[in-house]
């Protein structure tokens, strides 16, 4: 009687191996004839973008949308070109990336680090996307870059302004155009020691959550290297609605500033609540109380109304910028659009537009190739003037836009007012800096 | 001692939202037996309703300013309130400050009917199904009227303000001798406060001295006897959740100055508003409107930074935690019936 070799148990086992096997990600499996995850073939190429289309920046995230189709629309040889014509580099031509027209598939992040790897690893995996952006919030920029990384493909950062994108979790193969929380503080403090003096003692209100602490920190070790003193930081919790019994307390408190480490809506509800409470009229050690946002919107302010009014903060870029870069851009997006984009639109813009000219320049859809031609890359033209994607850190260096809620607005759109564009020069660090510290770039990983 | 009063103040303001929404909880619950997950977005459509009268007060015409220039550098073209060609521009600029308390008359008639049509339509062929069915459908219903108004109005917050009249804040101390600033508190709050008692007292003075309010009560405590007398407590029920659907609408539309609205506010609130109904009794009315404003309190009092100094993170734990003491030490609720949640 022969006897069979196979026990149950057995059987379960080779099943389970060969199920995970049968499931392991594209990615991970041999692509000998491309070397990299997610060659394109001859006639296209898809691009991700996976930005949030429902929850609390949804809008933001539409904003996005529209200005990566416009990017597409551009890269394929549409509409007037935007800033193709002004950028800098002359190797994108509009007839798509290296010859492919491009093509691109959308995923919604949901502003939760969770959903958004979900769609991008889809988007990877199923779609054969080659190259991944978008955005908002760190928390989902530092997953998604993590997942990219992995899986071989380049991640080219939206609407993440924490120093730990490119700090303590930075990737080879991810980079980012936005600027962050140390920019914002060294940008910030000179013009608020400008306005306000040397002589300030600062109330911090902070998000709970890692984007919330590196600009707490930022600013208040700028703020404090002008003068400044710390009397209170306080976090707040993400789904805080309602601030009152934070702010309450903050007129008491010693303090003469308020600052509002928050974005998005918890910013909005802050700020009009802190305006409920008369700090901005009210007065204390002998001087005006001020309230200071350290990292603006348009949509924010939007949102906050006339609250904004005469409130500093820094942004990445603004659309009343004069540069032929940003005239190019407003113009071409307003035209099809119907209103001037947002940062989170321009930074977007860019991001698409610089993926296909170091493609192009690379000649080859490698990540390796394309990250090496990211790499200590040099450009200007596309509106935030001479700009650096230094290649220690893959973190873009350049001017920074300190704004002020605008008193007299002049339409609807007319929120914030240029106050100071500071020079690359006063945001640049090292890359070991303590803010940043932490974390290895590691090596690009080109998957297959 | 003043920042105490302070925090007891904001306390009670928040506790005001909370008490207006659990009050219509308990309404729901007391009278047809329904636990609706969709009342939080009942909140955020009276809400929404302070936000459209803005906006139908606002409806302008276009007139091409040459003088002034778009982002575009095209002339501007600047909207001029329909308001004005008909009643002026001073008394436009009135009526047009003057949304908020003006919603409140559109509010009423609008969410009796929205509870109306929920109730009809849809939540009363779930009465005899499990609790869980009900939970299901009416927070997917909550799911789908957030995506509506999501469509139509963004993901946003709108700026929605109170009238000039009440903007600002009042410095309260100074009347009881503290010192200037100590006690600042915006005239707006004060105003939702006194407008959530009114509610409140309207809702009670209702179920207490009406003959409808007594046959409500009565069928909350024994609806088949008060069948079996001839009445139709069915339509009376229906009938109270369009006045619980208007509670929890005038809630939402006086809210909006405090702060600007945007389409998930209803379910940031609805969690809390369970909280404060378990808390308080479930079907207890008093209870919900007591457990509000002793909830909201004690929030205001664990976010100050003092208490998070010593305690960190008690500021979001509080609420759950003197829920999890109540419970376990008084299943009923603070001011529950006997026997509800008790073994």
């Amino acid at each position: 009687m022969s006897k069979s070799n196979f026990s149950r148990r057995g059987v379960l086992k080779t099943g389970a191996i060969a199920s995970a096997g049968l499931a392991l990600p594209t990615y991970l499996r041999a692509d000998g004839h491309t070397g990299f995850t997610n060659a394109p073939g001859d006639s296209e190429v898809i691009l991700g973008f996976n930005v949030p289309q429902t929850g609390p920046y949804a809008d933001e995230g539409a904003d996005e949308l529209r200005a990566y189709e416009l990017a597409v629309e551009h890269l394929n040889g549409g509409g007037d070109g935007g800033m193709m014509g002004t950028f800098s580099s002359k190797a994108l031509d509009g007839t798509g990336i290296l010859g492919r027209e491009v093509k691109y598939v959308t995923g919604d992040t949901q502003t939760k680090s969770d959903a958004a790897r979900a769609s991008a690893r889809s988007m990877i995996e199923k779609d054969g996307a080659i190259m991944i952006t978008g955005g908002s919030s760190s928390g989902v920029a530092v997953a998604v870059q993590a997942l990219c990384q992995e899986a071989g493909v380049i991640f080219m950062a939206g609407l993440t302004h924490s120093n730990d994108t490119t700090g303590k979790d930075k990737r080879a193969n991810g980079f980012r155009h936005f600027f962050n929380s140390y920019m914002s503080g060294a940008a910030l403090a000179p013009v608020l020691a400008a306005n306000y003096g040397t002589d300030r003692k600062a109330y911090h209100l902070t998000a709970d959550y890692n984007w919330g602490y590196t600009t707490e920190e930022a600013v208040k070790s700028s703020t404090e290297a002008l003068g400044w003193e710390t009397v209170n930081a306080v976090k707040t919790p993400l789904t805080q609605t309602d601030f009152s019994s934070y702010i309450a307390p903050v007129l008491n408190s010693g303090a003469d500033v308020l600052v509002l480490n928050h974005y998005g809506g918890n910013m909005v509800n802050s700020l009009t609540n802190a305006v409920q409470f008369g700090l901005r009229e009210a007065q204390a050690n002998g001087q005006n109380f001020e309230i200071v946002v350290p990292l603006y919107s348009r949509l924010m302010a939007k949102g906050a109304g006339a609250n904004v009014k005469g409130i500093f903060g820094s942004t990445n870029w603004h659309w009343s910028l004069q540069d032929e870069g940003s005239k190019a851009f407003v113009k071409s997006f307003g035209t099809k659009y119907g209103f001037p984009p947002s940062q989170a639109a321009h930074t977007t813009y860019v991001q698409t537009l610089l993926y296909a000219d170091a493609v192009t320049r690379a000649g080859s859809f490698n990540p390796c190739a394309v990250a090496e031609a990211l790499e200590d890359f040099e450009f200007d033209g596309l509106g935030n003037g001479k700009t650096l994607y230094r290649g220690a850190d893959h973190q873009c260096f350049k001017d920074v836009l300190v704004v002020k809620g605008k008193e007299n607005p002049e339409n609807e759109f007319d929120l914030l007012e240029i106050v100071e564009v500071t020079p690359v020069d006063q945001v640049t660090y090292e890359p070991d800096h303590p803010q940043f510290a932490g974390g290895e770039l590691g090596a690009c990983n080109p998957g297959a | 001692m003043d920042q105490i009063i302070l925090q007891i103040l904001n306390g009670l303001d928040k506790g005001s939202a909370y008490a207006l929404i659990a009050l219509g909880l308990t309404l729901i619950f007391g009278t047809l037996g329904v636990v609706n997950f969709a009342h939080g977005a009942l909140f955020m459509m009276g809400a929404f309703v302070s936000v459209t009268v803005s906006k139908v007060l606002t409806i302008s015409h276009k007139v091409v300013d040459e003088s002034r220039t778009d982002f575009l550098g095209n002339p501007l073209e600047v909207d001029v309130p329909y308001l004005y060609d008909f009643f002026g521009q001073a008394a436009g600029d009135v009526i047009i400050d003057w949304a908020v308390p003006i919603s409140i008359l559109v509010a009423i008639p609008i969410m009796i009917a929205i509870g109306f049509i929920m109730e009809r339509g849809l939540i009363k062929h779930f009465y005899k199904r499990p609790h869980a069915d009900q939970i299901l459908v009416t927070f997917g219903l909550a799911i789908v009227l957030q995506e509506v108004i999501k469509y139509f109005y963004g993901a946003n917050p709108i700026p929605t303000p109170a009238p000039e009249a009440f903007t600002g804040s009042f410095d309260f101390g100074v009347a009881f001798g503290f010192d200037p600033n100590a006690i600042i508190y915006p005239y707006w709050r004060l105003v939702y406060f006194f407008f959530s008692l009114i509610v409140i007292g309207a809702v009670f003075a209702f179920l207490q001295f009406t003959t409808f309010g007594m046959v409500v009560r009565a069928g909350m405590a024994d609806r088949e006897t008060v069948g079996l007398l001839g009445i139709d407590i069915d339509k009376r029920f229906t009938i109270m959740f369009g006045i619980a659907a208007a509670v929890a609408g005038l809630a939402g539309v006086m809210y909006v100055p405090i702060n600007p609205p945007n389409y998930h506010m209803g379910m940031d609130f609805l969690v809390l508003s369970f909280v404060v109904v378990v808390v308080g009794g479930m079907g207890s009315l008093p209870g919900a409107v007591a457990a509000g404003f002793l909830l909201g309190i004690l929030e205001s009092f664990a976010s100050m930074s003092a208490v998070i100094n010593v305690l960190p993170g008690i500021n979001q734990i509080i609420i759950y935690l003197v829920a999890i003491i109540i419970l376990l030490t008084r299943p009923r609720g603070l001011m529950g019936r006997k026997g509800v949640m008790e073994e």
